[in-house]
């Protein structure tokens, strides 16, 4: 999985990276070698600011590990424009609504950092 | 030589029982599919010279020729994609007659996907703790059911359907399947309540229910010029139209980096392709065979083929139209969540049961049948 690289050293480094063509700019998601606009092979990243809104969600049940808490996986439209999936946390998912703004936060989940996401503004 | 697409025939079928435990090998899976279907068309093995299966499937070509007594194979090709490419079975296959490339060409499809390998479990499996760091696995998004529910939602929001509303196609399904003695729900009809009582594999998207019914099983075709056909055992069924549709943006199941969330783009693409080639259009279609991994791909399909408009599934199944006796019969044999998954090429089975006038559900008068795996179809007619 060399094309998603920057992103897990980004999410090492506390940052929530967005790979970027180095020639035209086009962010693009997911990850791949070559710019599908221009078909560029150079590559660069963009932070982004880890806001987004909610697009769809669902309850994991036995996420990876059998019988594991359930989590919230949830497709994020971040406002860069791209989509990513994470998981929701701080929320009941009775209170969940598509386009509710959300923020990005890093927790450890089964001994690996991963970038969260959280309802805006209750940190 | 070489002909029009649509002077290519299906003049053979074979299938296995579909079950949760075969007892027996993939290969054999495939081995007694193929014979039966190379028996059906009357046809001897030596005469088959072509083969397409999955990309996925497990069966090499050169280990089915052989124990199937095929002497030389000219043409062999493999789809892409899962499940959406059972109809593109058809479409390599007739490809390869209508070129010249090979004078009959077997399809086949043939796993233990209930006893072996199960695609319903996560990817990696549950053994080998975490897998590799991955922008989708890594968050618990990690079977098929979850992968696909969150594709489906948005689609669902806008349009106003429920989990409930699903019922509306589940239980037609399971009427169909309880009336067709080679389904795995033989006469288990089931009711809205039964749907909806039943658990949650998904919250809030899919019950166990709207999920299809993971089988063992092998199913083969055989695919000749029109012109054969005629002289074969069997009635044969013309292919009208077959097609594929890939569009860009489209990944094979994270779905989720297209422009608009609640369109499934492969199905409009399809759709022109089909009734461009075929000169028909929805109106002309008698039966539709729609591959449905979970239910509420049934709802897309409906719309992205022109059956109803954008957001008009929901009260299209709710007017009864997909039923046996409907405008519309959709999953004749139950489809897949009733009959059996075998990948959705059970889906072609049937299309050619239902022409040739032997489905167990036959609808009479049937003369054009769209089987859809939504990124790939056909339609089928009679010779």
């Amino acid at each position: 999985m060399r094309d998603q690289d920057f992103f897990w050293d980004g999410v090492k480094a506390g940052k929530l990276l967005i790979q970027k063509c180095a020639d035209c700019g086009a962010l693009r998601q997911p990850p791949g070698a070559m710019c599908p606009h221009c078909q560029s092979l150079n590559t660069t990243s963009q932070e982004s600011t880890g806001r987004g809104t909610v697009c769809a969600w669902i309850i994991s049940k036995h996420p990876t590990i059998p019988d594991d808490n359930p989590r919230i996986v949830a497709l994020i439209e971040l406002k860069e424009g791209v989509r990513m999936i994470s998981n929701l946390q701080g929320v009941d998912h009775t209170e969940i609504a598509l386009g509710m703004p959300v923020e990005v936060f890093y927790a450890d989940v089964n001994g690996a950092t991963l970038p969260q996401f959280r309802p805006a503004g209750r940190a | 030589m070489s002909l029009p697409l649509n002077d290519t025939a299906i003049v053979g079928i074979g299938q296995t029982e579909f079950s949760k435990n075969s007892g027996r090998s993939e290969l054999q899976l495939a081995l007694e599919a193929g014979k039966a279907a190379i028996e059906d068309a009357g046809l001897s093995p030596a005469e088959i010279d072509g083969t397409v299966t999955f990309k996925l499937d497990p069966n090499d070509e050169l280990d089915v020729m052989h124990h199937l007594g095929i002497r030389e194979l000219r043409w062999s090709a493999r789809t892409p994609g899962g499940g959406g490419g059972a109809s593109a079975t058809v479409q390599l296959a007739a490809a390869a007659v209508a070129s010249g490339a090979a004078n009959a060409v077997l399809i086949y499809r043939a796993f233990n996907e209930r006893s072996g390998k199960r695609f319903g479990q996560p990817f990696g499996g549950y053994a080998g703790g975490p897998p590799e760091q991955d922008i989708h696995f890594s968050f618990g998004l990690d079977t098929p059911a979850k992968i696909y529910a969150l594709w489906y939602q948005p689609y669902m929001a806008r349009y106003g359907v429920t989990n409930e509303d699903l019922a509306l196609y589940v239980v037609t399904a399971r009427q169909h399947a309880a009336t067709n003695p080679r389904a795995w729900y033989y006469k288990k009809p089931i009711t809205v309540a039964d749907h909806q009582n039943s658990r949650w594999i998904v919250e809030p998207v899919l019950r166990l229910l709207d999920c299809c019914q993971e089988s063992d099983g092998g199913v083969a075709l055989v695919v000749t010029s029109a012109e054969r056909a005629r002289d074969l055992r069997q009635p044969g069924v013309r292919v009208l139209a077959a097609t594929q549709s890939h569009v860009n943006s489209s990944q094979e199941m994270f779905n989720y980096y297209r422009e608009d969330l609640t369109v499934f783009d492969e199905l409009p693409a399809i759709s022109a392709q089909l009734w461009n080639q075929s000169g028909l259009g929805p109106k002309d279609i008698d039966i539709a065979l729609l591959y449905e991994n979970f239910s509420p791909i049934v709802f897309m399909a409906l719309e992205g083929h022109g059956f109803c408009g954008k957001g008009e599934a929901k009260d299209f199944l709710r007017d009864g139209h997909i039923g046996l006796k409907g405008s519309l019969p959709v999953n004749t044999h139950g489809g897949l969540l009733g009959e059996g998954y075998i990948h959705g090429v059970n889906n072609l089975i049937e299309g050619v049961r239902q022409l040739r006038g032997t489905a167990a559900n036959q609808i009479a008068d049937a003369e054009h049948v769209l089987v859809s795996a939504a990124r790939s179809a056909v339609i089928l007619g009679k010779l």
